[in-house]
């Protein structure tokens, strides 16, 4: 989230488009209501169900799963030609002016520079046009044909309502009544708030889904401001604090990059990574990265990591591939390339895609560890359950180690929540049998393996044995310690920089935040976007203070939001050029003359000039991409494309499947299904009643949900004679399931591209653990494919069959 | 004096005479007394426990039964049995039961009935018109009363029909039920106010002149058909 | 002292309370006749459902079974939402899950109702019990179940114009939402309205819960529902449940909420007439025999009738032994 939950409140519009708030946020969704019942906020929601969210919209307009750019770029479209566009925010605070090279394009449904073969572009045109200086060359007046502003204009044009019409499905009045409503929100005192989830990530072009609300959102002028933002709703209570803390394989902590093969050296790795501004007197803060990647490498290997061996860099991994992303990870394991797996808090049987190829990746294991304070069925792949979990037992040799461990309520320690909030808990109960926290458990692997390393060396011992583990208990660091170790702290006296006689840190003391980290050694910090956190005023994250002056929703006082405990990112761009804000009413920070300064923790230097430095200081130009540069591999302009399996061909480019540039293995890309053989287009959702896969084992919630289910039209009901209530089979090219059938008028069959497609919604909380019935989930059926970015994978579209059935059959009960 | 064949009738037979003196007649076998006893008995209960649910007043009955959960599961399973002990009676009972033109008659003149004044009336068989009213008044309250309460019975089909048909069946229950208390009064006191008459339900037997005063056509029936036992 | 809570949000203003709701706060006590006035009176309180403002996440249902204690059955999936089908002596209340095209914009409305017990002011169920005491009313308005004094006779069902009470086939009594009147009598408001993430429950009291029913009334009726309204049904004397329906002037549409509830003439009848009339009738019966017995006279034999009956049946011995003999 750029904003908070709580500010929420403060808007005139939500869209929701690409989640269902209502259903899988409920909690968050109460400030929606607050917006909707005390500021007269409208709702809006664009799905292919007709939801519970929809159930309280003002407005709901239907769209074929996996359409979402083509509807986005339709209403940007409305927007620009109707002028209803923030045009002070776009020209200042966007690249708007930005000349781009001459060479780029797009067409076919392509941008320039498509390698068939390779799967990839070669992005070298998809750039700026550079002065001497290195700086990129703009023209503020927007006149250029080369400026991204008219190359945007020039790419949106085919995305008229009618076509919009065809690759969605939408009724044309209702597309125009979303975007009217829409574009209203370009008035600087009129605001939007974008709310999504899985809805758009879950995609092979989920980031170009994002992508294209964001750059809505900036040229309405609803970035930075009050109850504006794109707002992505984190699907667990901690799912935020996993990228954060980098828990990718392609990352570190705080959003610093793992090496690639190429980063021979830390001065080759850090060569690619100083962004320098690309305009004068630009902030780009990203020149700070040195300090932040010393101070981690310092919290890792403490005195062995050194200057003179360039902070141990040579003991972090290096990536051969873009990243071992879960969908590689099984790949590599279905090829017998794996032989351990330690899944801890997950349960991919039935979270990622294509369960017959997971569940046969698990059956080559020599080894899976699962630490889980629930019965998974990854833990259980192996036990036969008839129709429900049909394997061989007998054929499998994976030893399975079921290691409990505690659930959120019975330890201590910081959940970061969607709007970056480090919220502190304390235990509310006890460890329940031999249930362990995971930090001990991690510990206890950690320092048996390190003395089989100490006993018996080993290829590359140094960065096991080097490891900083400065713990009270080693046997099981405490949450404060590991907290405190993330904020990081001096390791020598620091001495202020504008005053060399005087001590800013002393040795062994707190930062007090990231802005205290050097690049010398003399500072460690584990994650440097989360320091602050717990600093020497103590643990910030464990402030309850709820004062909100002036109810602007900001609560500087209650936990710790990350960076700097700012609520609201870059919101200096909620004020104008000359630093007031847009919409009085809605101020968060204003320039008084000296300093920046108001509700919020200013997203910029307190005494940085409002004409000088833009608000998006985390980008080289200090102002926000309607064009994305090379930065993104499938374009730098968001541009319709099918899902992988779709009913419908690309209307740009009828023989393209799927996102050009996403990664597809050999043996997943013979396991994708046609529209002839699988004509109905199916999409995976969460329902309010169920989390994920844990609360089938509570049995309230099992009773308010008891049984799997899908659900269909009755128009297709009508066709494929299926009764409501009774069952079905389901199945797609990768697999099949049997689910009861839930006949609904909230979905309607869509008319694309001159043909009608049928939805058919496959809810994901059944397995066959647990005290619900037993069940199957979407990921039967899914597609093993990701996103071109990111590696989601693509979820929420893919085609099925569907026909009625009979009751599945659970393995009988032996003697 | 040898037996005639036609006197076959075992002594203490039903609808005998005992030559006495003093003269007896059998008005009820033993079968049909134990039976009218177990419907007497089964209808008093569920009086007694339909009252306690019928009148917050009468609610302390319950007490008879061991507190209103015992009365309320109870009171239909006694319906049961009343039901089918009853229509054991009404099949051995019904065709004396069909009323004739006496019965008009006697009913016509039911204030020489209440004077004591049988002798302007005509005579009678078996049964007056006043204890046929009784024997259909009761069959048919009892089906009403049975079918209503099955609707009415919670605990097995609650929920079989409509809350507004059971709200009816109710009521027609409780109305059926002061009805049938009306008759179970009338047939009591009856039975009290003519004198004699308790012994045919204890005894089995009625005096001669109970029978001569009050059905002399069935008495004259059985003396003429010489169903009357020998002298000892 | 307040003797009442105002809110049932998280955190409410902690206020000494008296605990309240005992015997001596009871204004109707079912089969017992009418209560003397109680020394004291309660300030009525009201729980209000904005239908408009829930998202049917069930929050309410799972609060409600763990402060009740309740075990609702893991049922199967029949084709609905609505989990478990029914209310249940395991469920007192239910999200109701109404699929309604509107006939006017000929848009598609998924209307949700929390079903439970309305609290009525003219409670049918009261009414129609039996049992002395084991359904009671308190001055603020609670309708409650005293289970130690339910017979499970099931009358409050046919007694209730909303069918809600259910009778346990466990242990036979009747259940049904207590407006968690032990919260309430302790300060606090129901399980339903403080887990509600949306305030779509929302609890305090009734005249403040009508303040509030108007502002988001005035809010439907600018967004386009010009039908919006409270549901304080005047039939049953007015409700401590109240819902803010968009389509007020149709509240058959969430599913089967009656349009002008009262309590059931037949009840009424049952209840009143026939039991008054009934009792009468029968008291007058038996006081009227037992009169005429003591002082009418007796239906009596005469001994000259017992003499006749003698004759009679000696002569049909001799008439017999006659035909004997010509035989």
């Amino acid at each position: 989230m750029t904003n908070a939950w709580t500010d929420i409140k403060n808007t005139d519009l939500v869209v929701v488009m690409g989640g269902n708030a209502a259903e899988a946020h409920p909690c968050g969704f109460k400030w929606v209501t607050e917006a909707k019942a005390h500021r007269g906020a409208k709702l809006i929601v664009v799905d292919p169900r007709y939801t519970r969210t929809a159930s309280v919209s003002d407005y709901y307009a239907p769209i074929r799963q996996g359409s979402d750019i083509a509807f986005l770029n339709g209403v940007m479209k409305y927007c620009i030609d109707n002028g209803k566009v923030q045009w002070e925010y776009m020209k200042a605070f966007t690249n708007a002016s930005y000349i781009v090279k001459d060479g780029f394009g797009y067409k076919d449904g392509l941008f320039t520079g498509y390698d068939e073969n390779k799967r990839d572009y070669d992005k070298s045109t998809w750039d700026y046009v550079m002065d001497d200086d290195g700086f990129a060359v703009t023209d503020p007046t927007l006149q250029h044909p080369r400026c991204v502003w008219n190359l945007l204009k020039e790419h949106l044009a085919p995305y008229t309502p009618e076509l919009v019409e065809q690759v969605c499905g939408t009724p044309k009045e209702k597309f125009l009544k979303v975007a009217e409503m829409i574009s209203e929100c370009s008035s600087p005192t009129k605001t939007m708030t974008s709310m999504y989830a899985l809805g758009w990530t879950q995609h092979s072009k989920g980031s170009q889904n994002i992508r294209a609300m964001a750059m809505l959102q900036l040229i309405l002028g609803n970035i930075g401001v009050r109850g504006g933002g794109m707002n992505a709703l984190r699907g667990h209570s901690n799912i935020q604090g996993l990228t954060d803390l980098g828990l990718m394989s392609h990352l570190l902590t705080g959003y610093l990059t793992m090496p690639t093969e190429k980063d021979v050296d830390f001065t080759t790795y850090m060569s690619t990574r100083l962004f320098k501004p690309l305009r004068p007197g630009q902030t780009s803060y990203w020149q700070n990265y040195k300090k932040f990647m010393v101070s981690f490498q310092k919290a890792m290997w403490g005195d062995a990591a050194r200057a003179d061996n360039d902070w141990a860099f040579n003991y972090i991994p290096k990536l051969d591939v873009p990243a071992y992303d879960i969908l590689r990870m099984f790949e590599l394991m279905h090829q017998g390339k794996v032989n351990g797996y330690i899944c801890q808090g997950f349960n991919p049987v039935l979270a990622f895609p294509n369960r017959n190829k997971n569940v046969a990746s698990l059956s080559k294991l020599k080894w899976l560890v699962t630490m889980d304070p629930l019965e998974t069925e990854t833990s259980r792949f192996w036990e036969n359950h008839g129709e429900f979990n049909d394997v061989d037992t007998k054929s499998i040799q994976t030893e399975v180690i079921q290691l409990p461990t505690t659930c959120f309520a019975e330890e201590e320690g910081s959940l970061t929540n969607s709007g970056r909030w480090l919220q502190w808990h304390w235990a509310g109960g006890s460890p329940p049998g031999e249930a362990q926290h995971d930090t001990y458990i991690i510990a206890q692997i950690f320092l048996r393996m390190r003395e089989l390393y100490r006993k018996e060396g080993g290829a590359f011992p140094d960065p096991i044995l080097n490891m900083s583990w400065d713990y009270a208990d080693p046997n099981e660091p405490t949450p404060e310690e590991l907290a405190k170790e993330i904020n990081g702290r001096a390791l020598t006296d620091l001495m202020d920089p504008t005053d060399p006689t005087k001590v800013q840190v002393a040795a062994g003391k707190q930062v007090v935040n990231f802005s205290q980290l050097r690049d010398d050694g003399s500072t460690m910090a584990g994650c440097w976007i989360y320091s602050g956190a717990f600093n020497e005023q103590g643990n910030n994250m464990a402030r309850r203070d709820n004062h909100d002056p002036d109810e602007t929703g900001a609560y500087l006082g209650w936990t710790f939001a990350w960076p700097l405990n700012r609520r609201t990112l870059y919101n200096r761009a909620s004020a104008d050029l000359n630093g007031k804000a847009w919409d009085p009413t809605r101020k968060i920070i204003e320039w008084d003359g000296t300093k920046w300064s108001g509700y919020d923790v200013p997203d910029i230097a307190p005494n940085a000039k409002p004409q000088d430095v833009g608000p998006f200081i985390m980008n080289q130009e200090g102002v926000s991409r309607l064009f994305a540069r090379g930065m993104m591999r499938d374009g730098p302009f968001p541009a319709h494309m099918e899902p992988f399996e779709s009913p419908v061909e690309n209307v740009f480019n009828r023989k393209m499947r799927g996102n050009p540039v996403a990664r597809v293995f050999k043996t997943d890309a013979d396991q994708l299904g046609t529209s002839d053989e699988f004509p109905y287009a199916a999409t995976s959702y969460r329902l309010t009643e169920h989390f994920h896969y844990w609360t089938k084992h509570n049995r309230v919630n099992s009773a308010l949900q008891p049984e799997f289910f899908v659900e269909i039209s009755e128009e297709l009901a009508k066709e494929k004679k299926i009764e409501n209530g009774g069952w079905v089979r389901v199945w797609s090219k990768r697999g099949s399931v049997k689910a009861k059938a839930l006949v609904t008028k909230r979905i309607r069959p869509l008319i694309c591209d001159g043909k009608p497609v049928h939805i058919v919604g496959i809810p994901l909380h059944w397995g066959f653990t647990g005290s619900a019935k037993k069940g199957f989930g979407p990921n039967s059926l899914a597609a093993f494919v990701g996103d071109a970015n990111i590696e989601t994978p693509e979820s929420k579209a893919f085609l099925v069959n569907i026909e009625p059935s009979t009751a599945p059959k659970d393995k009988e009960a032996s003697v | 004096m040898s037996a005639s064949p036609k006197v076959a009738a075992k002594i203490g037979g039903e609808d005998t005479i005992h030559r006495g003196p003093p003269v007896e007649v059998v008005r009820y076998g033993p079968g049909k007394r134990i039976n009218h006893w177990v419907t007497a008995i089964s209808l008093i209960l569920l009086l007694i426990s339909g009252l306690a649910m019928f009148h917050p007043s009468l609610f302390f009955l319950t007490e008879l039964f061991g507190g209103g959960q015992n009365t309320r599961w109870i009171h239909p399973w006694i319906g049961v049995v009343l039901f089918f002990s009853f229509f054991i009676l009404f099949a051995q009972l019904w065709k004396l039961n069909i009323p004739n033109r006496d019965d008009v008659k006697w009913a016509s003149q039911i204030g020489d009935v209440i004077n004591g004044h049988e002798e302007r009336l005509p005579e009678l068989g078996k049964y007056n018109a006043g204890q046929k009213f009784i024997f259909w008044g009761m069959a048919s309250l009892i089906i009403v009363l049975i079918s209503t309460g099955i609707i009415a019975w919670e605990q097995y089909f609650g929920h079989l029909t409509s809350i507004p048909t059971q709200r009816i069946a109710l009521l027609i229950h409780s109305l059926a039920a002061v009805a049938i208390i009306l008759i179970f009064i009338l047939h009591v006191y009856a039975a009290i106010w003519t004198r004699g008459t308790i012994s045919a339900m204890t005894r089995g037997t009625v005096t001669g002149g109970w029978a001569w005063r009050h059905h002399r056509k069935w008495f004259k029936d059985m003396a003429g058909r010489g169903k009357i036992d020998p002298a000892e | 002292m307040m003797d009442s809570p105002r809110t049932a949000v998280s955190n409410p203003p902690v206020q000494p309370m008296e605990t309240n709701l005992t015997a001596k706060d009871m204004i109707k006590r079912s089969a017992s006749g009418d209560l003397p006035a109680p020394e004291r009176q309660l300030t009525p309180v009201a729980k209000l459902i904005d239908v408009s403002k829930c998202i049917g996440c069930k929050a309410c249902q799972s609060a409600c079974i763990e402060w009740n204690d309740t075990n609702p059955e893991v049922g199967e999936n029949i084709g609905v939402y609505t989990n478990p089908h029914d209310l249940s002596e395991n469920m007192f209340t239910l999200m109701r899950f109404t699929e309604w095209v509107n006939p006017e914009t000929d848009n598609l409305e998924w209307l949700i109702r929390k079903d439970g017990c309305m609290h009525c002011s003219d409670p049918g169920c009261l009414k129609a019990c039996p049992s002395p005491g084991a359904i009671v009313q308190y001055s603020n308005g609670i309708v409650d179940f005293i289970h130690e004094n339910c017979i499970g006779c099931g009358y409050c069902v046919k007694g209730c114009p909303f069918n809600i009470p259910r009778i346990s086939k466990a242990d036979h009594r009747a259940y049904k939402c207590t407006l968690c009147s032990d919260r309430v009598a302790m300060g606090q408001g129901p399980a339903c309205a403080k887990a509600c993430p949306t305030q779509a429950i929302v609890f305090g009291t009734k005249e403040d819960m009508k303040k509030h029913a108007e502002e988001r009334i005035a809010d439907l009726k600018s967004r386009g529902y010009a039908n919006a309204g409270l549901y304080d049904p005047p039939g049953v004397g007015g409700t401590h449940v109240m819902y803010v329906l968009h389509h007020n002037d149709k509240p058959h549409i969430y599913a089967d909420l009656p349009d002008n509830p009262s309590i059931s003439a037949v009840v009424q009848t049952w209840k009143g007439a026939t039991k008054y009339a009934g009792l009468a009738v029968m008291g007058l019966a038996a006081a009227g025999t037992i009169l005429h017995g003591l002082f009418g006279k007796a239906n009596r034999v005469s001994k000259h009738e017992e003499q006749e009956a003698q004759e009679a049946v000696e002569e049909a011995v001799d008439h017999a032994d006659k035909r004997a003999e010509d035989a």
